[in-house]
């Protein structure tokens, strides 16, 4: 249990994150991983507004922000700093969606194509949450959002989720991982691997939003679960761009996920949409067949 | 007070803000029903959640939002909500 | 001993002296020839430093604030549409006080597009939180860089600069240049010591949010900073004088101004056209003198105001428009000049490569001493 204290310690309590806010939860699981020897980058967005009102930061360790989408840029500078100074550091960037997906991808893309020896981690809580709960390309189909708002003709957002980690392993990534925060010794294990592999490597975690999404604090753990129990979200690794490693289930349906869920509540209220419903479920099975996360009768789960 | 050149800070300052008085249900703790797990700790997202000397668990009511993951997490079911008094 | 070279190459040569530990930039017209000497410099080993092939102008300077946070020395170079996409990150990296210097190789700002000079895209970042210094030529072009590190790193400052040099007309120019030693520079700019840094000995959280309790006085404590580079640059060109014999000790500089009843203002290369054309009216003796502006931030009004106690017209040439108010330094002198009684007229002049000549500079004074000004110079009305 001591290095579960180092990492609370490394990122402390006082912050302003709501109660059952699983990016905060991130926050302190990654610090238990790279442990002091660190500079974290972040964007403008939640985990840096609710961790560093001056002068009450948060962070043990040294933390540097800049804009909502430079994250990657700054980082490659910092890197590039350390190696002329000749200083061990890991330089991690910890990023939201809305930073990563959309306003970022420039500086991102930029910063992988480089080769910077950087780990890249995106918090994903599927949409813009510090600005009001708007979409990003991270959000998934089907949710309502301030920005994607379920009315008479729209469903919600009407795109699906962007593949990030794809297109990042399609930079030359040398390992890219995505994870949960249900799964908090995996998440850890894989923020391990990734700062100890040179190169840019990416990680993007799960982290449901209580407020967003409109479900009880208590639940945030519950949320993640269940996303990965239904195939609306796959933990994976890549590595050299080849997936090496999926997270089985046995599948539940997806409406046991959606139904808990404000965000989703227009697809059961004031009439059932079947139809979209049906979409999200036809997501849930592609990527249960891309990724081969089903457990056939008779296999046990890993 | 001096400004930090840069809108800087060292670490340390968060912890005096206090957030335990957001709360509105408060985790108890029940060690009788305790394994010693951790699951607790590790997953409160204040980090607010320490091992005690008899190796079981209470949660730091100065910081403690009342939010329920513990209760949620807790294999044994030894974490209840209560209504805060105030 | 004096070289002929290209102003780019001049500023590469002194840039390399200035020992920067990170470079990062990306290519656009006129600045080119400056990045890919440096480029080269660090191919060949001839200076240590990381040089970042960043994918736009916008992550050149986030990575060159981001190696300053490291506790690097950095250097970046830009224009134009580069400046304008940078916009963000230069009132951050004020904001942040990071003492970063970059050269800028002045370039109108599109639409239309144009590679061609004014002073637009510096001008337009005035309230940025950046020191803004202008060169009439290449020497000085190079010579502020040093004094720009001196002055951004210093403690008491900790403030970013651009050192201006207008694009083309200096930067692609041969002209002689006294380029000193690295011995000599060494000598002048001493290794950089960060004021903070982000470092996992002594963590540090930088750039964090400020809310109303705080916001102001962040901003105060930038501006103060400002008002006392005034001080830190006329100690760093004095001491730049007493080194190489080149003293850029003035904010503003005079020529033919002590018995001068009609004064022209201008900033950057334009001023040596300006002096040539004094000096032919003073052969008709005209008594005309000009200001010129080194430092446009911080702005130096009280300077500007004490030059020109004596006149009795004044004539700014601004190479840039406030669209829809005129000329931003005729705006910012009048200010500086408000209740002298000096009458002042601006023109605005050179707008995207327009050439001024000689003649070009006597017809703004006959206008300004006929009382018209306020004005676009040079317009072809025939296209209009
Ligand atoms: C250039 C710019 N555009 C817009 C904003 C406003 N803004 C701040 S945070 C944010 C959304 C952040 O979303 P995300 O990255 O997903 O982080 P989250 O708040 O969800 O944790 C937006 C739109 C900004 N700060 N800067
Ligand atoms: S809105 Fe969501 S992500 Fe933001 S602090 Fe609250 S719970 Fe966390
Ligand atoms: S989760 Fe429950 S059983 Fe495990 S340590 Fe905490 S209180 Fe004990
Ligand atoms: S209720 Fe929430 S904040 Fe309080 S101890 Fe449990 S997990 Fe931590
Ligand atoms: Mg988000």
């Amino acid at each position: 249990m001591a290095e579960v204290e180092e990492g609370c310690e490394l990122f402390s309590a006082g912050h302003r994150a709501c109660g059952g806010c699983g990016p905060a939860l991130a926050a302190r699981l990654l610090l238990k991983a790279t442990g002091k020897n660190v500079i974290l980058v972040a964007s403008t967005g939640c985990m840096e507004v609710f961790s560093t009102p001056y002068p009450e930061t948060a962070w043990g360790v040294p933390w540097i922000h800049s804009l909502f989408e430079n994250a990657a840029a700054v980082a490659s500078g910092i890197e590039a700093s350390l190696k002329r100074q000749g200083r061990s550091e890991k330089v991690v960037c910890v990023c939201g969606d809305g930073a990563t997906f959309d306003i970022g991808v420039l500086c991102i893309s930029g910063a992988f194509e480089r080769g910077h020896d950087i780990t890249y981690i995106c918090y994903d809580n599927e949409a813009y949450m510090n600005t009001g709960i708007q979409r990003s390309a991270a959000t998934p189909y089907g949710a309502s959002t301030t920005t994607s708002p379920a009315g008479a003709c729209s469903l919600g957002n009407p795109h699906p989720k962007k593949d990030m980690p794809g297109i990042l392993a399609a930079h030359g990534a040398p390992y890219v991982a995505t994870a949960s925060i249900a799964y908090p010794n995996d998440f850890v294990q894989k923020v391990e691997r990734a700062i100890n592999t040179p190169g840019p490597c990416y990680i993007q975690v799960h982290t449901p939003c209580c407020t967003g999404w409109g479900f009880e604090s208590g639940e945030t753990l519950a949320m993640a679960k269940l996303a990965i129990e239904t195939g609306l979200w796959v933990n994976y690794e890549m590595v050299n761009g080849q997936v090496q490693k999926a997270k089985k289930v046995r599948r539940k349906p997806v409406e046991e996920y959606l139904a808990k869920q404000k965000r989703f509540r227009h697809l059961f209220k004031p009439a059932r949409r079947d139809d979209v419903i049906a979409n999200i479920q036809a997501v849930a099975d592609a990527n249960a067949e891309r990724f081969s996360i089903d457990i056939k009768p008779k296999e046990s789960s890993e | 007070m001096a400004l930090r050149v840069g809108c800087a800070a060292p670490p340390g300052k968060a912890l005096e803000n206090k957030t335990g008085a957001w709360r509105v249900f408060k985790p108890v703790f029940e060690p009788e029903k305790c394994t010693k797990c951790g699951m607790c700790a590790m997953v409160c997202p204040e980090g607010c959640v320490h091992e005690t000397e008899e190796g079981t668990f209470e949660p730091d009511l100065d910081y403690c939002k009342g939010c329920g993951i513990c209760v949620e997490i807790c294999p044994k079911k030894g974490i209840r909500m209560e209504k805060e008094e105030k | 001993m004096l070289e002929f070279m290209e102003g780019s190459h001049a500023v590469a040569e002194i840039v390399k002296r200035c020992r920067p530990q990170v470079i990062a930039a990306y290519p656009i017209t006129p600045q080119t020839h400056i990045v890919e000497d440096l480029a080269q410099m660090v191919a060949n080993c001839e200076i240590d430093a990381e040089y970042i092939t960043v994918e736009s102008e916008f992550s050149a300077l986030s990575a060159c604030l981001g190696a300053s946070a490291a506790g690097s020395r950095v250097y970046s170079a830009t224009t134009s549409q580069g400046l304008a996409l940078m916009f963000e990150v230069c009132f951050n990296a004020a904001g942040m006080r990071q003492p970063i210097v970059m050269t800028i190789a002045n370039r109108s700002l599109g639409a239309p597009l144009s590679i061609w000079n004014d002073q637009q895209d510096s001008i337009s970042l005035r309230d940025s939180g950046w020191l803004q210094y202008y060169a009439e030529d290449n020497q000085e072009a190079a010579d502020l860089h040093m004094i720009a590190y001196r002055v951004c790193e210093d403690h008491d400052i900790l403030l970013p600069a651009f050192v201006c040099f207008d694009g083309f007309i200096l930067t692609h120019t041969y002209e002689p240049v006294a380029l000193p030693s690295q011995e000599e520079v060494d000598a002048y700019l001493p290794a950089f010591t960060p004021y903070q840094r982000l470092d996992a000995e002594a963590p540090l959280s930088m750039g964090m949010y400020a809310t109303p309790e705080y916001y102001m006085e962040f901003r105060y404590e930038i501006d103060r900073a400002m008002h006392r580079s005034k001080q830190a640059f006329i100690k760093a060109g004095r001491e730049f004088g007493e080194q190489f014999g080149r003293d850029y000790s003035a904010l503003v500089e005079g020529y033919r101004l002590e018995d001068a009843d009609t004064a022209l203002v201008a900033m950057g290369s334009i001023c040596g056209t300006v002096k040539d054309a004094i000096d032919e009216m003073r052969e008709h003796g005209r008594k005309v003198g000009l200001l010129k502006i080194r430092t446009y931030r911080p702005f130096p009004a009280q300077e500007i105001a004490d030059a020109l106690k004596g006149v009795s017209t004044v004539a700014v040439l601004d190479k840039n428009i406030s669209l829809g108010n005129g000329g931003a330094v005729g705006t910012e002198v009048k200010s500086a000049l408000y209740g002298s009684g000096v009458a002042v007229y601006d023109y605005i002049i050179a707008l995207g490569g327009r050439d001024v000549r000689k003649r070009d500079i006597a017809a703004v004074v006959d206008l300004a001493e006929k009382g018209k000004g306020d004005m676009f110079y040079g317009l072809r009305t025939e296209v209009l």
